[in-house]
């Protein structure tokens, strides 16, 4: 234990995404082979199950540490995470015990199945024999994860660092159903009884943001516009009869979206995709709000998948009939992708993206006003001639996004943070005007820069007025833009409308209280925007 | 009975007719300690303990009016008999305990508990009314014994010496930063900061003895400070000086370090709960062994903490005050209301 307590302290203090890749590395040096396992498990969300139940776990640690029940809840509210808070108050240690993170998890995966009295046995020795880092690493394996920065593919670098193996092959070899009990780490990794070769992805071709007018980039006829989805980037592989889907970011997603996996069986084979995965429900896009409930799911339930269907845009074609297609212009690899897709049998998970038929830069900005009622961030533009570069490449591809929508609005109320920013006011509540009132509109939180947030922060401590809990209501003196994706009317919001997506754009200090906008400015705007919202409804 | 009122200038002695740590500026000021949220500036005559004055007069003016009292030694003030007593939390730290008419009430500033090394040690005074503060008044907070810690600073001390690196500590000029040269002493080389040297001079001239350091400025060669300890103030995190020296790895000592989510907020690369003030335990035993049927919390986590002693049969009250607040060297702090 002491050795993961140390590696993990090393990842949580390391700002770098090298020497997060050296920690673990380290780690892997001086570990015993079973310990190497549950490494690869506790961070690809392959932990054991909850073998025993946080609210005992809490009981437990209120009642050997004599403090009453509010007073926890007050140190949970300061540290922000259970686990560590448990740690913290429970009392010094009376003696040491050392074992390997394999024995504590094959330990507490044997003591989930007994009785909670003996559950309460083990864990308050365990917790007397450790000191207070070893202690939080314990109370994480029960439940809750690291939350050390590291990712899917952060580990995959590592290991393949570490062990020499090419970190796509490692990324398929980990996505596997296998159980870390009964794995042995090194044929895990070395991907025994898999092809790696077959999900190999191609990098992303990627869009620069138009700045310059439209016009100068060329004439409208050479170029291919498209909506801009607002989804996941993704890259759906079909070779030798498997399919894989590969996210932007080099993660492997296949298993995230069974509905998507079920193409395996209409796609042809040696094709490669590249294209949106989107929620999708009657052929409509939904937003991106509707998508966020299914994403970084582990499990999948049918209720999930009946309630935000998935489904896949076809942008491009980058392999097919296992020949390497990037090198031919767009316009062919596009005709043959419609030719494809058209041959499917019908289905309601593969569409292709629409390319928008335009005559002149003026008629495809008019079109562009519309993106919202799409559901869609505005416009692509792709060179009909241009090949599927790798990475990005000025001059090919543009993507023109519409601009948000944005208001002044003044700060009153503010909450502390959760995890890093435990101990700051970073979640504020904003309000306009409303007459000679303020009327809350939106709560954000983000989007400003560290040195604000300390700015912020402190001037929450000051100007605080009273306290709600963990609310502080503060003098309305700081001013913010606030950038929102959409308006809508709420019955549930006291203003009677909600903002989608609202986010701190500036904090302007130029601006006082009394110029902030008001409540009727509000009203014009979501009258104005009356039909894009008819879309959402599905009216 | 009482001897002391809060008013909006700071602790009030109405029968002694003088102020303890006032905020706004007081005909006579009794100063519990030389950080710059207890002694401000402004007033006409200061009292304060005798290795308290230098610093008063380098933070605040050389030609201050100060008379000083040691610890134990008693004065009476418009018939208020006042002494002080140790409260351990920087050098020159007191407790200022006042009696009248058989009443006693203690004014303790800031303290803590366990001996550093180099402010002379706590001792809890017996009393009826008690001032306490409670910056670190939640039970989350237990600091590891002195030796204990110590022993994990210079573990990392001589990781970073095996890498090459040099290890920075950013700590308080004043207090923090002379605990930490006396424990770190014989791990290598001290290097200090400019504000920090002058502070140690002031506390010299005392007659205290500190471990020997050099300056270290933007002048000052890589390679005389690689591998070596260097001391710098809260403001110089994230500066040029730090940049300067080859390799930092840079440690910042707080209390507040004791929580994971302060010490990733900070872009350093480790953290030591190292606090000069009482933890959990240290401020209920020190409230204990007072036997005070009233006790005051005037900075720090205020309410929790006195609703607290209410539940366990201790008399408490939240008094709000001007400390933990407006300290010139809180910059860089992680939560820089309260240290």
């Amino acid at each position: 234990m002491e050795k993961f307590a140390r590696f993990i302290h090393d990842l949580e203090i390391s700002n770098k995404t090298n020497d997060k890749i050296d920690a673990i590395v380290r780690y892997l040096d001086v570990v015993p082979e079973e310990d190497k396992i549950w490494l690869v498990a506790l961070f690809t969300g392959k932990r054991p199950k909850r073998g025993i139940n946080t609210k005992l776990l809490r009981e437990w640690a209120i009642e050997i540490s004599g403090i009453p029940d509010w007073l926890f809840a007050e140190c949970y509210h300061s540290v922000g995470d259970l686990g560590e808070t448990i740690s913290l108050i429970l009392p010094k240690p009376t003696h040491k015990i050392s074992k390997n993170i394999s024995t504590w998890i094959n330990e507490l995966s044997a003591i989930s199945k007994q009785s909670d009295e003996a559950k309460k046995e083990y864990v308050l020795n365990a917790w007397s024999g450790l000191n207070v880092q070893e202690r939080l690493i314990f109370n994480k394996l029960i439940g809750g994860g690291f939350r050390v920065g590291v990712s899917h593919k952060l580990l995959v670098n590592a290991i393949s660092k570490h062990s020499g193996i090419e970190a796509n092959k490692i990324m398929h070899s980990l996505m596997g159903k296998w159980v870390p009990a009964d794995t042995n780490y090194a044929e895990l990794i070395n991907g025994l009884d898999l092809d790696t070769n077959i999900s190999q992805p191609y990098p992303f071709c990627l869009a620069y943001p138009l700045e310059q007018e439209v016009g100068s980039i060329g004439e409208p006829e050479e170029w291919q516009a498209e909506w801009k989805w607002d989804g996941i980037r993704g890259q759906i592989i079909k070779r030798k009869e498997e399919l894989f889907i590969w996210s932007r970011g080099e993660e492997l997603i296949t298993s995230q979206f069974p509905e998507l996996e079920k193409m395996v069986s209409i796609l042809p084979d040696g094709c490669v995709i590249d294209g949106e995965i989107l929620a999708v429900e009657k052929s409509q896009v939904l937003s991106f709000n509707s998508l966020q409930k299914r994403l970084n799911r582990k499990n999948v339930s049918k209720k999930q998948q009946e309630e935000t269907p998935i489904g896949f845009y076809c942008y491009d074609l980058l392999e097919f009939n296992y020949e390497d297609w990037r090198e031919k212009p767009l316009g062919e690899r596009r005709s043959q992708l419609e030719k494809l897709i058209s041959a499917l049998p019908e289905n309601d998970t593969v569409y292709l993206s629409q390319v928008i038929g335009f005559k002149s830069w003026e008629q495809l900005a008019t079109i562009r006003e519309g993106s919202r009622e799409m559901n869609s961030e505005g416009l692509m533009l792709k060179k009909r001639s241009s090949p599927y570069s790798t990475g990005r490449k000025r001059g090919d591809w543009w993507k023109w996004k519409i601009e948000p929508f944005s208001i002044d609005a003044v700060m009153i109320y503010a909450q502390k943070g959760a995890g890093r920013r435990s101990n700051f006011y970073t979640d504020y509540t904003f309000a306009v005007k409303d007459g000679d009132k303020l009327l809350s509109i939106a709560k954000a939180y983000s989007g400003l820069t560290d040195k604000e947030i300390r700015e912020v922060d402190n001037f929450v401590k000051r100007n605080a007025i009273e306290k709600f809990g963990p609310v502080r209501t503060v003098k309305p003196e700081l001013v913010f833009e606030i950038a929102f994706e959409g308006i809508a009317e709420s019955g549930r919001h006291k203003a009677g409308i909600a903002l989608r997506f609202p986010r701190i754009r500036r904090w302007r200090k130029d601006k006082k209280a009394d110029e902030i906008n008001t409540i009727d400015d509000l009203r014009n705007l979501l009258n104005s925007t009356r039909h894009a919202d008819r879309t959402d409804k599905g009216i | 009975m009482s001897i002391i009122t809060f008013t909006n200038k700071g602790i009030y002695c109405p029968q002694g007719k003088f102020y303890i740590d006032p905020w706004l500026p007081v005909d006579h000021a009794v100063i519990t300690h030389g950080h710059a949220d207890h002694a401000r500036r402004g007033s006409k005559h200061y009292l304060c303990h005798k290795y308290t004055e230098p610093i008063l007069r380098l933070r605040i003016d050389p030609a201050l009016s100060i008379s000083t009292l040691d610890y134990n030694e008693t004065i009476f003030i418009n018939g208020v008999k006042l002494s002080m007593f140790p409260a351990g939390h920087i050098v020159g730290s007191a407790q200022i305990r006042l009696e009248y008419e058989g009443y006693v009430a203690v004014i303790s500033g800031d303290y803590k508990t366990e001996y550093d090394g180099i402010s002379t040690a706590f001792e809890p005074v017996r009393c009826n009314e008690f001032v306490t503060e409670s910056t670190f008044g939640l039970p989350i907070y237990n600091w590891l014994p002195q030796h204990e810690l110590f022993g994990g600073i210079r573990d990392w001390i001589a990781n970073n010496q095996l890498q090459d690196k040099t290890s920075v500590f950013i700590a308080y000029s004043l207090g923090k930063a002379q605990r930490l040269m006396k424990g770190l002493e014989g791990t290598a080389k001290l290097f200090v900061h400019n504000s920090i040297n002058n502070l140690n001079k002031a506390i010299e001239s005392n007659g205290i003895v500190l471990p020997q350091a050099e300056l270290v400025t933007m002048e000052t060669p890589r390679t005389e400070t690689q591998n070596q300890v260097v001391i710098l103030p809260p403001a110089l995190l994230g500066t040029n000086l730090i940049k300067k020296l080859s390799s930092a790895s840079v440690a910042i000592c707080s209390g507040w370090m004791q929580v994971r989510g302060s010490r990733r907020w900070q872009a350093a690369d480790a953290g030591f709960a190292v606090s000069d003030h009482a933890d959990w335990s240290g401020l209920l035993s020190a409230i204990k062994a007072t036997g005070a049927e009233k006790v005051y919390v005037t900075h720090g986590s205020t309410a929790t903490f006195s609703k607290y002693l209410n539940e366990i049969g201790i008399e408490a009250a939240e008094v709000a005050t001007q400390y933990g607040k407006e300290d010139d060297e809180e910059i860089g702090e992680p939560k820089n209301e309260e240290e």
